[in-house]
C-alpha cells in the first residue's frame, strides 16, 4: 500500500499512469524547454549577456598592462587612506584595465556615459568578486584568468566595486570606484 | 543475540547492528546540528547590522565552521542513518559488514572533529568552499577527506545490503520506492565523493607543499562536483523522506512508481555537472558550455523536481480522499493532521523547497540572469531554501517519528513538538526571503561589514540603500527564530532519548502497515519476504483526476514560477549593457 513496500508489478516500468500525472509532466516540460531557449534567444536579442573572451595571464604580466594604461590616461588621482589612488579616463571604445588584490581594487576608472569599454578583469593573488552598485552586476575574478567583457555604461554618477567573493580578514574593506560623466 | 528487533508500532524490522548503526549516526549528526545551529546564531546576529555581535576574524571563522557543520557533518551522518534504514529495515535484510560501517562512522568522527579542530584553529577561515589558491591547514583538507572516505564507506555498506537482500530473497519483485529514492541518493553520493576527492586530495598535497599550485579555475569547477551534486544527495534523499512519511502519516501509495521512479532516474542522469551553473559568471568557460551544461538543453533535473512536488502531496490527497475527505478541492488538506509535527514538518518542507527554494535555484542558475545575483545575499537565501527548509526540516520531522520507532522512547514534550516545524520553517522562510530581497539590493554574501566602515575611513564611501538594512535586519529576527525552533527540536530529542518513558511494547502510536507481527519484539528467524501489495489497476485510467487539489497547488506554483522568471528577465534589461 506503499512506498516503503515493493511496488504491486514487480517491473515497475509497466505501473499504468495517472491522467494528471501526464498533463503535469507535458505541461512543465514545456515549460524547461522555454526556459532552455530563452538562454539563447537572449544571447541574439538581450542586451546583457557574459563574456565569452578570456586569456590566461599571470600577476605579472595583468599588472604590467594595468600599470602601462594607469600611466598614459590618468587624470587625477583620489587619497585612500593616505595612499593616492590614480584615476584613470581611458578613451572611448578603448581597453580598460583593472585589477583585483588584497584588498583593492586598481585603479579607479572614469567612463563617458554611452561609450562602450573593452573592460578587462584579473586577481593578482586570490579569487575575487567584482560586484559593481548599485547596478548590481557580478562577475568572478579569477587569478591567472583575464576576463573581457565590453561594457557601456548607461547611467552617470558614481559607481562602487564591492568585493563578493570572500577574501580574507580585510575583504570587507575592499571597495574601488567607476565614475561615469556625461 | 537476536537477528532482528521487530517494531510492534510499525511493524518495521530493525537488524540489531544495523539499528545501532542508525542510532550512532543519527546521534552524531544532532550533535552537528547543535554546533552548525549555534554557530548560526552568531553569523545571523553579527549581520544584523544593529547587533553586529563578532569581530570580523571571529566571524569568518564562525562562518566557515557553519557551512561545514550545518551543511556538510549534520546532513551527512543523517543520511547515512536513513541508507542503513532503507536498506535493512525496508527489505528486511541483515545489513551488510557491519564492522565496516562502523569503521565508516569511526572515520566520519575522526574527520568531522579534525576539520572542526583546524577552523578553530583560526588558520583555516576559508569558507565551506576553500577556494584555491586561499589556503587551509593541511588537517582542514585531511578531516575532510576522512570524513568522505566514511561516507564512501556507507554507501558501499548499503550497496551491499541490496546485493544480500536480492541474493537472499528478502523481499519479492522490485525494492520500494523510498529505497529506490535512497539508491539514486547513494549513486550520486559514489558521485560526489569522487569529485571530491579529484579535488581535496590535490588541495591537501598543495596545502603541505607536494605540489606547487592550484588552478583557480580547475579547482571551482571540480569543487562543484562535490559542491552541488552533494547538495543533489540531499534532495533525493529528502524526497524519498517525503515518500516515506507520506506512506506511514497517510498509508499514502505512490501514484505512479513509474513517474516517480522515472523521476529519481532523471535526477541521476541530468544533475552531475549541473553544477555548471556555479561557474555562470567565470570568465574562461564559454557560453555554449554554460547554457548547455545548466540545462542539457531541457532542464530534466529540474522537471524531476517538479515531478515529485505533483506526486507527493498528490499521493496523499488521494488516500485521504480514500478515507471520505472528498469535499471541494481541498477538503483533504484542511483536515490533514497538522498537529502532528511529522506530517507538518514534511508539508512545510514540500511547499517552501518548491515555492522559495526550487524558484530561485532555477532563476539564478540562469545563465544571464547569474549576472545580478552571482555571490549576493541572495545566493544563501535561496540555499537556506533549499536545504534547511527542505533537507534539515524534513529530517527533524522524520526524527519525530524515529523516536518511538527507532530509540523506544515516548517523546517528551508533545505540546512543544506540534509547533516546532512552524517555528522552525517560519523563521527559516523569514530569513530566506529576505536574504534574497537584501540580495537583490546588491548587498554580498559572506561579509563582515556592508556598512563599509573601515573603507569609509580610509576615504572611500558607499551605502546600500536603507531597505538593504531594514532587510538585514529582518535576516536577523528570521535567525532568532529559527534558532529557538532548532534549539526546540534538539530539546525534545534530545530529552526524550535521555529523559523519555521507555516503551517495552506496542504504545499504540503509530499505524501499523498491515504486516503481520510477530508475538516478540525479537527475532533471528529469517523474516518472511517483503510483499508489495496486490494490484489493484481499477484505480487508474479513470476518466476524472484522481488528485484534483493537488494538480490546482502545481499550477500555482507553475504561475508563480513563470511570472518570477520573467520579471528577473526584466530586471536584468535595467542594467548596463554588456557583453
Amino acid at each position: 500500500m506503499s512506498a516503503i513496500l515493493p511496488p504491486s508489478e514487480s517491473i515497475w516500468w509497466k505501473t499504468p499512469v495517472g491522467k494528471e500525472e501526464i498533463v503535469w509532466i507535458i505541461i512543465a516540460l514545456v515549460w524547461c524547454l522555454i526556459m532552455f531557449a530563452m538562454m539563447p534567444i537572449w544571447h541574439i536579442y538581450g542586451k546583457q549577456n557574459l563574456s565569452n573572451e578570456a586569456y590566461k595571464t599571470t600577476p605579472v604580466q595583468y599588472e604590467a598592462k594595468v600599470n602601462a594604461m594607469t600611466k598614459q590616461h590618468t587624470v587625477r588621482t583620489q587619497s585612500v587612506g593616505g595612499v593616492d589612488i590614480p584615476v584613470v579616463a581611458p578613451p572611448a571604445g578603448s581597453d580598460v584595465y583593472m585589477l583585483a588584490r588584497l584588498w583593492s581594487w586598481y585603479p579607479m576608472l572614469e567612463l563617458k556615459k554611452g561609450e562602450t569599454y573593452r573592460l578587462h578583469l584579473s586577481s593578482l593573488d586570490w579569487q575575487h568578486g567584482f560586484s559593481l552598485q548599485p547596478i548590481n552586476i557580478n562577475l568572478q575574478i579569477v587569478p591567472e584568468y583575464e576576463m573581457v567583457t565590453t561594457i557601456t555604461p548607461d547611467t552617470t554618477g558614481e559607481f562602487t566595486i564591492v568585493c563578493n567573493e570572500y577574501c580574507g580578514i580585510l575583504h570587507h574593506t575592499m571597495i574601488g570606484k567607476i565614475y561615469v560623466t556625461e | 543475540m537476536s537477528q532482528y528487533r521487530i517494531c510492534p508500532d510499525s511493524g518495521l524490522y530493525f537488524d540489531r547492528a544495523g539499528e545501532s548503526l542508525m542510532k550512532a549516526n543519527a546521534v552524531a549528526g544532532a550533535v552537528a546540528l547543535l554546533v552548525g545551529g549555534i554557530l548560526a546564531l552568531l553569523v545571523g546576529l553579527t549581520r544584523w547590522p544593529s547587533v553586529h555581535l563578532l569581530g570580523a576574524s571571529d566571524f569568518y571563522m564562525v562562518l566557515t565552521a557553519h557551512g561545514i557543520n550545518a551543511l556538510i557533518f549534520w546532513i551527512i551522518f543523517f543520511e547515512m542513518a536513513i541508507l542503513y534504514f532503507a536498506s535493512s529495515s525496508l527489505l528486511r535484510c541483515r545489513l551488510a559488514t557491519p564492522r565496516w560501517a562502523w569503521l565508516g562512522f569511526l572515520l566520519m568522527i575522526i574527520g568531522a572533529v579534525m576539520t572542526n579542530v583546524a577552523i578553530f584553529q583560526g588558520n583555516s577561515s576559508v569558507m565551506m568552499t576553500s577556494y584555491a589558491p586561499m589556503e587551509a591547514a593541511p588537517h582542514f583538507y585531511l578531516g575532510m577527506i576522512l570524513f568522505a572516505v566514511g561516507a564512501l564507506i556507507g554507501c558501499f555498506v548499503f550497496l551491499g545490503t541490496l546485493v544480500i537482500a536480492k541474493e537472499e530473497k528478502t523481499y519479492e519483485g522490485s525494492i520500494p520506492l523510498v529505497t529506490f529514492g535512497a539508491l539514486t541518493a547513494c549513486i550520486i553520493a559514489v558521485f560526489t565523493i569522487a569529485s571530491g576527492a579529484i579535488i581535496l586530495i590535490p588541495s591537501f598535497l598543495w596545502s603541505v607543499g607536494i605540489i606547487g599550485q592550484i588552478d583557480a579555475l580547475m579547482y571551482r569547477v571540480i569543487w562543484w562536483g562535490l559542491g552541488h551534486s552533494s547538495q543533489q544527495i540531499n534532495v533525493a534523499a529528502h524526497v524519498s523522506v517525503w515518500y516515506a512519511v507520506a506512506a506511514i502519516a497517510f498509508g499514502a501509495k505512490p501514484m505512479s512508481e513509474k513517474v516517480s521512479r522515472t523521476a529519481f532516474l532523471l535526477y541521476i542522469f541530468f544533475l552531475q555537472l549541473a553544477s555548471a551553473h556555479h561557474i555562470l559568471a567565470d570568465p574562461g568557460v564559454s557560453s555554449t558550455w554554460k547554457i548547455f551544461n545548466t540545462s542539457y538543453a531541457m532542464y530534466l533535473a529540474v522537471l524531476a523536481s517538479m515531478i515529485h512536488g505533483l506526486t507527493v502531496p498528490g499521493s496523499i490527497e488521494v488516500a485521504q480522499r480514500k478515507k471520505g475527505l472528498t469535499n471541494g478541492l481541498f477538503e483533504w488538506l484542511r483536515k490533514a493532521p497538522w498537529g502532528n509535527p511529522v506530517f507538518s514538518g514534511v508539508f512545510l518542507s514540500i511547499v517552501t523547497f518548491g515555492f522559495i527554494g526550487g524558484i530561485t535555484g532555477v532563476v539564478m542558475g540562469t545563465e544571464q540572469i547569474n549576472l545580478i545575483i552571482h555571490n549576493t545575499f541572495y545566493v544563501p537565501g535561496h540555499f537556506h531554501a533549499t536545504v534547511v527548509l527542505g533537507t534539515t526540516l524534513t529530517f527533524m520531522a522524520l526524527t519525530y517519528f524515529l523516536i518511538p520507532v527507532l530509540f523506544r522512547r515516548e517523546m517528551i514534550m508533545p505540546g512543544l513538538a506540534k509547533w516546532q516545524p512552524y517555528l522552525f520553517g517560519g523563521g527559516m522562510t523569514i530569513l530566506s526571503l529576505f536574504m534574497m530581497g537584501a540580495g537583490t539590493l546588491g548587498v554580498p554574501r559572506r561579509h563582515w561589514d556592508v556598512g563599509f566602515a573601515q573603507a569609509a575611513e580610509m576615504g572611500l564611501k558607499f551605502e546600500f540603500p536603507g531597505s538593504a538594512e531594514m532587510m538585514l535586519g529582518l535576516v536577523g529576527i528570521g535567525t532568532v527564530l529559527a534558532c529557538l525552533g532548532g534549539a526546540i527540536f534538539l530539546l525534545i530529542t534530545v530529552g526524550s532519548l535521555l529523559f523519555g518513558k521507555k516503551i517495552e511494547k506496542s504504545a499504540g502510536l503509530l499505524q501499523s502497515f498491515g504486516l503481520p507481527l510477530a508475538a516478540s519484539c525479537y527475532t533471528s528467524e529469517k523474516p518472511e519476504p517483503v510483499k508489495g501489495p496486490a494490484a489493484d489497476l481499477e484505480e487508474h485510467g479513470s476518466s476524472g483526476f484522481e488528485a484534483p487539489g493537488t494538480f490546482v497547488l502545481a499550477l500555482v506554483l507553475l504561475v508563480t514560477f513563470v511570472v518570477y522568471y520573467f520579471i528577473n528577465w526584466k530586471y536584468l534589461s535595467s542594467v548596463w549593457p554588456m557583453g
